[in-house]
């Protein structure tokens, strides 16, 4: 029988402020985890009524300058407030320092700060929502951004914010993966969940200043009239998404990077089989941190830019696809005669192999400049985006959220409910974005209140599988809730793993190890070592 | 960290006051230049003495000449991004007007758009 240790870091030290002065790498997970959830809620409902108010053409619950608004928080606070922090500072922070064998990431302090400035950000967001929410898109493109009436201005400096807490997150991972490894653990023996975080790590440092250089001078165009974007001026439009996408685009594999990173985990710990082509994968994760910035372009071949600029981007946007499709076809070889358990994160890590694969192929056929003009700003890109950020990195997200859920609190959910759960999200997935496809290549546009009645029928069934969306994700939120209270204890190592967090207890110490571990073999030496996951065990012995 | 991380390499007072005298000196020199004509290469010698006064900056009163290497990899990795982005722009920004000649010309010289006598100024994003 699996027992809960008494002493674990949940349990102690106990109190309010022990909490929110903790220097703990895994409380601190744990309250990014609470913070990205509630949002991710929000921006879920948002999403709902969106879908809502699109079932039938013309007005249906809200306006439409409330419409815009709407699309508009939904974006942000789905990609500042949830995707970009999500598995970074929520499973990078609990799991990372556990599976280097560490007693926490190098800079704790830096940590909870991050934390801090995260809620901090949010509450700037939270009050541009209050105060006239911003209707111009995620994207906040001049000169619309500049003359609208909304806040944007606080909306911006919360993104503003919000990236100092990304790049503090990603320095910490950088130090504490240089410095921190458990005596043993050389760099091509780091389980790739590390490497994923490394790469996503670069790209946060190197890239989210220039978000925050580009918001800056947004601010600075409305607030005083400087001319860097407005025509009039002198200056250049265009160049704001220059600078927008410069950012954003290489945001986009923060996003996807992690995602990557637990699938290559998952999928070798749950076929008990030694990953196939481990340093590709690692080289892989490398070289998209280093080609993502050479292609941002790609967001505007209609937006003015010049043709040899369009023809450059488009070539280069090519490469992309070489390291992800190189690490998905490592992946389906890692199964092949592998010992496969159908667990729940498994059924996520399918899911995600079949979603993020057809997110990837459409990105090629938008990155191709002649299919993109006619394609551009129509569902097919809202499509697009939502298979790879949402089939791909929500997806990862959950998978590896049921991975680890056992350590981190130490109890089981219950599996029959969750893989039904997994199943319906799946199904609730694509009903919702295998319609928008389809209507995006007959060319209806994005961000549109209204729409022809011939495009009724597909976006009826997309709100259908928006709520079933909705709903799938309402019964996830109540099992792991409770879970926590009522779950069976898990085990030390419920999934049979190899990698050092399952060799402490579940949950950890609040020092993690009682001893500092020794890393003798590699992450994925299935091959040689034979265990027999602790959930197995029970079901043998009882 | 090991002792060779650690290692203090102590630069003598009179690295640093020489250092702190180029930078002196280069600054009178830019204000000289700046009264000479050079026509195209004004631009050129100015900034070429800003990088150069720069780079004395980064390699000796920020001790990247002798810190760990790494950091110097972190420093100039930081440069390179910066020049990614600065030219990967550039090829939009300086070559509007390339490959088809059409591009400055209205396609529909009697759109609405071009009514005005006056030049669309495009403050609306081309949305009017
Ligand atoms: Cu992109």
């Amino acid at each position: 029988m699996n027992i809960i240790p008494e002493k674990n870091y949940l349990t102690y030290p106990k109190g309010l402020k022990s909490w929110l002065f903790t220097l703990d790498h895994k409380r601190i997970g744990l309250m990014y985890l609470f913070a990205i959830m509630f949002f991710f809620l929000v921006g879920g409902i948002f999403a709902l009524m969106i879908r809502l108010e699109l079932f039938s053409p013309g007005k249906d619950i809200v306006s439409a300058d409330t419409y815009n608004q709407l699309f508009t928080l939904h974006g942000a606070i789905m990609i500042f407030l949830f995707i970009i922090p999500s598995i970074p500072a929520s499973l990078g922070n609990l799991i990372l320092p556990l599976m280097l064998g560490a007693k926490d990431v190098a800079f704790p302090r830096l940590n909870l700060a991050s934390w801090y400035i995260y809620v901090f950000g949010a509450m700037f967001a939270v009050y541009s929502m209050i105060a006239g929410a911003a209707d111009t898109g995620w994207t906040f493109y001049t000169p619309y951004s500049i003359e609208t009436n909304t806040a944007v201005i606080s909306l911006t400096t919360g993104a503003f914010i919000l990236g100092f807490s990304s790049i503090f997150t990603g320095l910490n991972f950088l130090v504490t993966i240089h410095k921190l490894r458990a005596p043993g653990m050389t760099w091509f023996k780091m389980p790739l969940f590390v490497w994923g975080l490394y790469a996503t790590s670069i790209i946060q440092v190197v890239a989210t200043p220039v978000l925050g250089i580009t918001l800056l001078l947004l601010i600075l165009e409305r607030v005083a009239g400087i001319g860097i974007f407005n025509p009039a001026l002198g200056g250049d439009p265009v160049l704001f998404q220059h600078f927008f996408w410069f950012y954003s685009h290489p945001a986009v594999y923060i996003m996807i990077l992690p995602g990557m990173a637990i699938i290559s985990e998952l999928i070798s710990v749950h076929s008990h089989k030694k990953i196939f082509g481990y340093k590709v994968i690692a080289y892989s994760s490398l070289a998209i941190a280093f080609i993502s910035f050479l292609v941002w372009g790609h967001h505007m071949f209609v937006s003015g830019q010049s043709e040899l600029a369009g023809m450059i981007f488009s070539f280069l946007t090519f490469f992309v696809g070489v390291p992800s499709g190189i690490k998905v076809f490592n992946w389906v070889a890692t199964l092949y005669k592998g010992a496969v358990r159908f667990t729940t994160p498994m059924l996520y890590t399918f899911a995600f192999l079949i979603l993020f694969s057809i997110g990837g192929l459409t990105g090629i056929f938008l990155g191709a400049l002649s299919v993109d003009v006619h394609l551009h700003d129509t569902y097919f890109v809202v499509a697009h985006f939502h298979y790879t950020m949402m089939g791909g990195t929500v997806i990862a997200f959950f998978a590896g959220l049921h991975h680890w859920w056992p350590k981190i609190w130490g109890r089981m959910y219950n599996e029959r409910i969750a893989k039904i759960t997994a199943v319906l999200v799946f199904i609730g997935f694509n009903l919702t974005f295998i319609p928008q496809f389809i209507m995006g290549a007959h060319g209806m546009p994005r961000r549109y209140y209204d729409y022809l009645p011939q495009f009724q029928g597909m976006h009826e069934l997309s709100t259908y599988g928006a709520y079933l969306l909705g709903f799938a994700f309402t019964i996830m939120a109540v099992y792991l809730i409770h879970s926590i209270f009522k779950g069976k204890p898990a085990g030390n190592n419920p999934w049979g793993g190899l990698t050092l967090e399952w060799q402490t207890t579940s949950p950890p110490d609040p020092h993690n190890f009682h001893e500092v571990p020794v890393w003798t073999h590699g992450p994925y030496d299935y091959d040689k070592i034979k265990v027999t996951p602790d959930l197995e065990k029970e079901l043998e012995t009882a | 960290m090991s002792k060779k991380d650690h290692q203090e390499h102590v630069i003598p007072l009179m690295v640093y006051l020489a250092v702190g005298a180029a930078l002196l000196v280069l600054t009178v020199i830019t204000v000289a230049v700046s009264y000479v004509n050079l026509g195209p290469f004004n631009l050129v010698v100015a900034i070429g003495i800003a990088t150069f006064k720069a780079m004395l900056v980064a390699l000796f009163f920020m001790h990247l000449l002798y810190d760990n290497k790494l950091f110097m990899a972190v420093f100039l990795s930081g440069l390179m991004f910066l020049g990614v982005f600065i030219i990967l722009t550039m090829f939009d920004t300086m070559k509007r007007d390339m490959i088809y000649d059409e591009v400055a010309k209205p396609i529909n010289p009697k759109a609405v758009i071009y009514q005005e006598s006056a030049p669309p100024t495009d403050q609306t994003g081309g949305q009017q």
